[in-house]
């Protein structure tokens, strides 16, 4: 390897961009893809780009299947980012759970007895509304959403910036009722075309109903569109 | 794992800046109960440091004798470790998987 290349490598990681090696296992010729252009040596296929984009965004690092293992990208992907709407109970335990399963976690709510460090030990606060804080965060699509607050003040900005965005994943929670109304709102604001993308109820039925199964749930779902995207 | 990954690579880069030989040891494969995922780094310095890992602990010191080699002469290998292989019982990857792993140096 090419020490220019391990300090870009290093370089993208400092800046949380993804960043893909690919190496010619045969002869060791090596490039790097950063998700959109792939410099280097060894030239990949569109269908060779095409898997290293869906392992990339998994953050998987494995043989590209079109070279018949000829080929390894070893991915640096950036962790994925968590970021919920709402301080509230089940985010207590939602944020250490998906901190220890390698989520960077942010925990957003204006209000203030709820977003106190004494609850949320060593978790990323954010107390700005929803819409500006998510801005300021920024959604991409190493990122997901869940709404959590059953408050539309709250939880109805964010779901429309998520909307508008390419995050991976996007989950409310709340009852097959109280989405039915949250629809409604989204079709008042032109969204309702989009609203598919949003799990509610929100998490896997693993028919929990503790804040700590749900949280469970909610965290298994993630991981599992994460993951979805990757060949 | 992600983070030291990171350790990894920039350990890698300081060795090297300071005019080390290096090595780099990458998992690209791996198949049965294997300890590690594809993509796990070890990396040797030409006085036989080594960070990371590529097995759990089982292999690293074969893969640090293979990877002075590959300091030395420059050509990059493919080694491959497994229940099948006597030499991965003596040299303890008991755990019923195997791993194959590319090693190359840092130009």
């Amino acid at each position: 390897m090419k020490l220019d290349y391990l300090a870009q490598i290093l370089a993208a990681r400092a800046q949380k961009r993804p960043i893909a090696l690919a190496t010619r296992l045969a002869d060791g010729a090596q490039s790097l893809y950063d998700g959109a252009t792939c410099t280097g040596a060894v030239a990949l296929s569109a269908g060779q780009i095409a898997e290293a984009h869906g392992l990339l965004l998994a953050g998987r690092s494995a043989p590209l299947a079109a070279s018949e293992g000829a080929i390894f990208l070893r991915c640096y992907a950036p962790p994925a980012k968590l970021v919920m709407i709402g301080a509230v109970h089940i985010a207590q335990f939602l944020a250490p759970m998906a901190a220890l399963a390698g989520f960077e976690v942010i925990v957003i709510d204006p209000r203030g007895a709820f977003a106190t460090e004494a609850r949320f030990p060593g978790v990323t606060l954010v107390t700005e509304w929803p819409g500006p804080a998510l801005a300021r965060i920024g959604l991409d699509e190493h990122t997901a959403v869940v709404t959590l607050t059953h408050d539309p003040k709250l939880d109805d900005p964010a779901l429309r910036a998520a909307l508008q965005s390419p995050v991976f994943y996007i989950g409310a929670l709340g009852s097959t009722r109280t989405h039915a109304k949250r629809i409604e709102r989204l079709r008042e604001l032109g969204l309702a075309q989009l609203a598919p993308r949003i799990h509610a109820p929100v998490g896997l039925d693993l028919g929990g109903r503790a804040a700590a199964e749900i949280a469970v749930s909610v965290l298994a779902q993630v991981i599992q569109q994460r993951y979805r995207r990757a060949p | 794992m992600a983070e030291s990954a990171t350790d990894v690579l920039a350990q890698a880069r300081q060795w090297r800046e300071a005019g080390k030989g290096v090595a780099l040891a990458t998992v690209v494969g791996t198949w049965g109960s294997s300890p590690v995922q594809a993509g796990s780094h070890l990396a040797v310095s030409d006085d036989s440091a080594f960070v990371g890992s590529v097995s759990g602990g089982c292999i690293e010191g074969a893969v640090v004798t293979e990877a002075l080699q590959v300091i030395a002469d420059g050509r990059p290998r493919q080694l491959e470790y497994g229940v099948t292989d006597e030499m991965a019982w003596a040299i303890g990857l008991a755990c019923g998987g195997k791993v194959q792993i590319y090693v190359e140096r840092v130009e």
